[in-house]
């Protein structure tokens, strides 16, 4: 079963004209780690909201057709046993992070969902394991670093068992060394978790050496979501104003010289191997 | 021919926060008129707070800071944002008036005393920030591109001869960040200097010809960008990581390839790969 589906969906906001979503129509399958990227105001915020049920359920506005979550229609299933199939970390996790302590604010989900103590404790370690952040449990949100508030979020929201993780714009206060590592921290969580992982990001130079799909939107609409090299190849990427890595344009231009064939690489060592063989044709 | 003197003078100032955290530790720097400035390093280490003491939002607690030869301990905020204008990371920081058309004048109300003149001054940057649209607009309301851009208009508007921007890339699109360069570039034409916190790498090696490197509320280099980019031990120790072009000449350099070690743009690298995929340099150590 398809962990969220989308069929035929548009939503505007409450006093706006414009449809924000416009006929999405979407499959997220398991086990997967997903780019989701468009220009600014494409949308893509807009997309995440639905996939808990903020919307239609929070932000108020009009909308037609559906989302699922697990087979779950999003308009009638609450947003807490929603929150269980779909993760989110919000933009800034400051203000998703509320209690005391560190070791509180993991908590909190599973005393809400009425956890035993005994699971609870179980899972905080487990969490705060997988995160690097058993050292800081006992601490305060407000006295932890941009990258370690970052990860108490995800550890917050993996605490709740998910099968889908979606961030949006996990990296945009971190410095590049603490982005890098929350990025490749969440693609060891991926597999060893087997879930899907769904970030929405602007550094796209980070992101897509790990990404194995990625959905493209402009205007509200879902213009491409295919299989990471097949997107990075096709003129829908390049067309975008998107911050491309520096990678992507270099072999683009050695490719228009024909002195490389095949894809473009998504990664330094992928961008390596490409040369090698191109040297021995 | 005589150097001219220096437009910014920090002279070995320290900030520490009433719970005793040193946030910035004997800096001492120079800048010039019309210099294009990045200020980089890790979270924390003290760029937001060092920006800060320049348009006297927080008050050295040690050390001198000169603008224009004039020591600014003594100047009231107001008076120095006519000066410096600094422009947050988060817009929704700055902006508090009822609409678009009254935030702008209100940044203007000080410089123009006639209603009239004030009107149509504040006409003009509506329109050359192409904000018109949203004349009666609640900031509150805007978009977060759109209110990045009245933050922006509503501190260049007053002219001021430094601006300072935090983060101005982030979570900005290329259509954005090529605004923004078209933006300062333009400033940068008028002599005005321009200070830029930045976490984005590609965009300060390509841009921004100096680089501050700051670490534990010091500055650990101060140089052309590209010499400190290219570092592996700067980078390292002040939590960057390596532009694209430099990870890839090191890459290359593993197979046998001569390392170009100062890379200063994307077409040096592209023209030494054609150069390799067309078998005119061969590799300086067989494997």
């Amino acid at each position: 079963m398809d962990l969220v589906r989308f069929e035929g969906f548009s939503f505007r906001y409450k006093g706006n004209e414009v449809y924000a979503l416009d006929d999405i129509n979407l499959r997220i399958e398991e086990n997967k780690f997903i780019l989701l990227c468009g220009e600014t105001g494409s949308g893509k915020t807009t997309l995440i909201r639905c996939m808990n049920g903020l919307i239609p359920q929070f932000y108020s506005g009009f909308y037609k057709g559906k989302v699922f979550v697990h087979g779950m229609d999003t308009i009638n299933t609450s947003i807490s046993n929603l929150s269980t199939e779909v993760g989110i970390v919000f933009q800034n996790p400051e203000n998703q992070l509320i209690a005391m302590n560190v070791e509180h604010e993991i908590a909190f989900g599973l005393e809400n969902l009425g956890v035993p103590p005994k699971e609870i404790s179980k899972r905080i370690q487990e969490s705060a394991s997988l995160t690097e952040i058993e050292h800081i449990l006992d601490k305060a949100p407000f006295e932890l670093s941009g990258g370690e508030q970052q990860r108490v979020a995800i550890a917050s929201i993996l605490v709740l068992k998910p099968k889908f993780l979606i961030l949006d714009e996990p990296t945009a206060l971190l410095d590049p060394y603490m982005a890098k590592k929350i990025i490749t921290l969440l693609k060891e969580i991926q597999l060893d978790r087997n879930l899907s992982v769904m970030i929405s990001e602007h550094r796209l130079d980070l992101v897509i050496p790990f990404a194995e799909e990625i959905i493209l939107m402009k205007n509200g609409r879902i213009i491409e979501h295919n299989s990471r090299d097949n997107v990075l190849n096709g003129l829908k990427f390049q067309n975008l104003k998107l911050n491309k890595p520096v990678i992507y344009t270099i072999f683009k231009e050695l490719r228009k010289r024909n002195l490389i064939k095949g894809n473009i690489p998504a990664s330094i060592p992928a961008a390596l191997d490409l040369i090698k063989k191109s040297q021995h044709e | 021919m005589m150097k001219e003197l220096p437009l910014i003078i920090i002279e070995n100032v320290d900030y520490i926060y009433p719970n005793g955290t040193a946030a910035l530790k004997n800096i001492s720097l120079t800048i010039h008129k019309g210099e294009m400035i990045a200020i980089m390093g890790k979270n924390g280490a003290g760029k937001t707070t060092l920006i800060r003491t320049l348009n006297g939002l927080i008050r050295p607690t040690a050390g001198d800071i000169f603008i224009n030869y004039e020591n600014i301990n003594m100047k009231s905020i107001a008076e120095l944002s006519q000066k410096v204008g600094l422009i947050f990371q988060n817009p929704s920081h700055q902006l508090f008036a009822n609409s678009v058309e009254d935030e702008i004048k209100f940044s203007l109300k000080n410089l123009y005393q006639d209603n009239e003149e004030l009107q149509l001054k504040t006409d003009d940057v509506l329109k050359s920030f192409n904000l018109e649209k949203y004349r009666e607009r609640s900031p509150l309301n805007l978009s977060g591109g759109e209110s990045k851009k009245l933050a922006v208009a509503s501190i260049m508007c007053r002219d001021p001869e430094i601006l300072v921007f935090d983060e101005p890339t982030l979570g900005q699109d290329a259509n954005e960040i090529e605004s923004f360069i078209t933006l300062i570039d333009r400033e940068k034409r008028k002599e005005k200097t321009v200070i830029i916190i930045t976490h984005n790498i590609e965009f300060a090696f390509e841009f921004i010809p100096r680089t501050i490197l700051m670490a534990e509320g010091q500055i650990i280099a101060d140089g052309p960008t590209h010499n400190i980019l290219n570092s592996i031990f700067l980078t390292e120790r002040s939590s960057l990581v390596l532009p694209q072009t430099r990870q890839l000449s090191l890459a290359l350099s593993k197979e046998g390839f001569q390392e170009l070690t100062n890379i200063t743009s994307r077409h040096e690298i592209t023209e030494y790969l054609m150069k390799i995929l067309e078998n005119k340099i061969s590799k300086i150590k067989e494997e």
